[in-house]
């Protein structure tokens, strides 16, 4: 493990996946609803690497050529965040969300907006969750697809600060009945390690206290442990 | 059926939090205490763990995670129902698919979302609680 990923405590990470994997799940749903069938997703992974090795990660895991939809993103947490798909499977996707009466020239017309329109919600959907949940707002660019390799995916057009370590997480998911599959991928910059941490120390603060008890117990709930009690 | 009733009084309830975020079974474990202040929590982080511990102890309710690495939270619910028809079991979850929420219903189970709050896990306790002392009068 390099140093940086080390410098993320074990729950920091954790309460990282876990942000992303509630993200996620609730982008999934909104897929869901475009699409009408269950969409399923994996357990989320997140590991800290260098963007080449972000890129080659997904690239040598298709042959295919890839088509994303990325929104960049920026405020408390700045990055990427990508709807990745074999190319097959994005015309799938534009097919399900068309639906069955658009002919494939109309599918292969549609494709590019089809695309940019589902990846919109369903990256909005799982940046906006993020957000809320860090009680933060982050500026989101416009959808824009891109195709190519894994390594033109994750190429940034304006320089980065360093070139040096993401954190790259993702989680992989696919449509059973329409032979979809693809990722949800994000790449959170690295240039402050401190600012992150302190974003997820206050996070886990949140959340953890949000869980306190606010006011006193409910009557209901202090007569049926009286109620409990008194069986003793 | 006399004869197979355990001795459950003096034991207090006691809720199993499955989950394999650290973090959110520590939120889940803060909302049952605060609703259950009584109830003892007992942790597993992921299906196999769960299945232990249910073997080795009495457990009274769980709330399990959907998305774990192994046996997600359906499969696990599902095993749980097929050894304690009468358990009371919420998944949790921020997969709010239609499916999803479906195959939780068909395991008489009951659907909470994630995050886990207070407010969200009420209704599943109260209704728990009261269940229970239906169960064990």
């Amino acid at each position: 493990m390099t140093p940086e990923a080390a410098a993320l405590t074990d729950l920091e990470r954790d309460a990282l996946t876990e942000l992303v994997n509630i993200g996620v799940s609730r982008a999934a749903a909104a897929l869901r609803k475009m699409i009408g069938e269950q969409v399923l997703l994996s357990v989320p992974a997140v590991e800290a690497m260098d963007r080449a090795a972000a890129a080659t990660l997904i690239g040598e895991r298709e042959s295919d050529h890839l088509v994303a939809v990325k929104q960049d993103f920026s405020g408390a947490l700045s990055g990427r965040a990508m709807l990745i798909f074999p190319q097959a499977s994005s015309l799938a996707l534009v097919r399900a969300v068309a639906g069955d009466a658009v002919s494939a020239d109309e599918v292969a017309d549609l494709e590019e907006e089809a695309l940019a329109e589902t990846g919109n919600v369903i990256l909005n959907r799982c940046l906006g969750t993020m957000a809320n949940m860090l009680h933060r707002s982050l500026a989101l660019s416009l959808p824009e697809v891109l195709r190519g390799d894994g390594a033109h995916l994750f190429r940034f057009d304006a320089p980065q600060p360093d070139d040096g370590l993401v954190l790259f997480l993702y989680i992989n998911f696919f449509v059973k009945n329409r032979n979809i599959r693809g990722y949800i991928a994000m790449l959170l910059d690295l240039p402050s390690l401190a600012a992150l941490k302190a974003l997820v120390a206050e996070f886990i603060q949140s959340a953890i206290g949000e869980a306190e008890p606010a006011a006193p117990p409910d009557k209901t709930f202090e007569a049926g442990t009286f109620e409990a009690g008194a069986l003793r | 059926m006399p004869g197979t009733i355990l001795p459950t009084t003096g034991v207090p309830t006691t809720v199993l939090i499955v989950d394999d975020s650290k973090l959110a079974r520590i939120v889940a474990g803060k909302a049952v205490a605060s609703l259950q202040p009584d109830w003892m929590r007992v942790e597993a982080t992921n299906a196999a763990e769960a299945l232990a511990v249910t073997a080795s102890q009495k457990i009274d309710l769980a709330l399990i995670d959907f998305n774990m690495p192994g046996q997600d939270g359906l499969a696990l619910a599902a095993e749980l129902r097929a050894l304690h028809p009468a358990m009371p079991i919420a998944v949790i979850t921020a997969n709010v698919q239609d499916e999803v929420i479906a195959e939780v219903r068909a395991l008489h189970a009951t659907f909470v979302g994630k995050p886990i709050t207070p407010e969200g896990l009420r209704g599943f306790l109260a209704g728990a609680a009261l269940r229970l002392r239906v169960q064990n009068p």
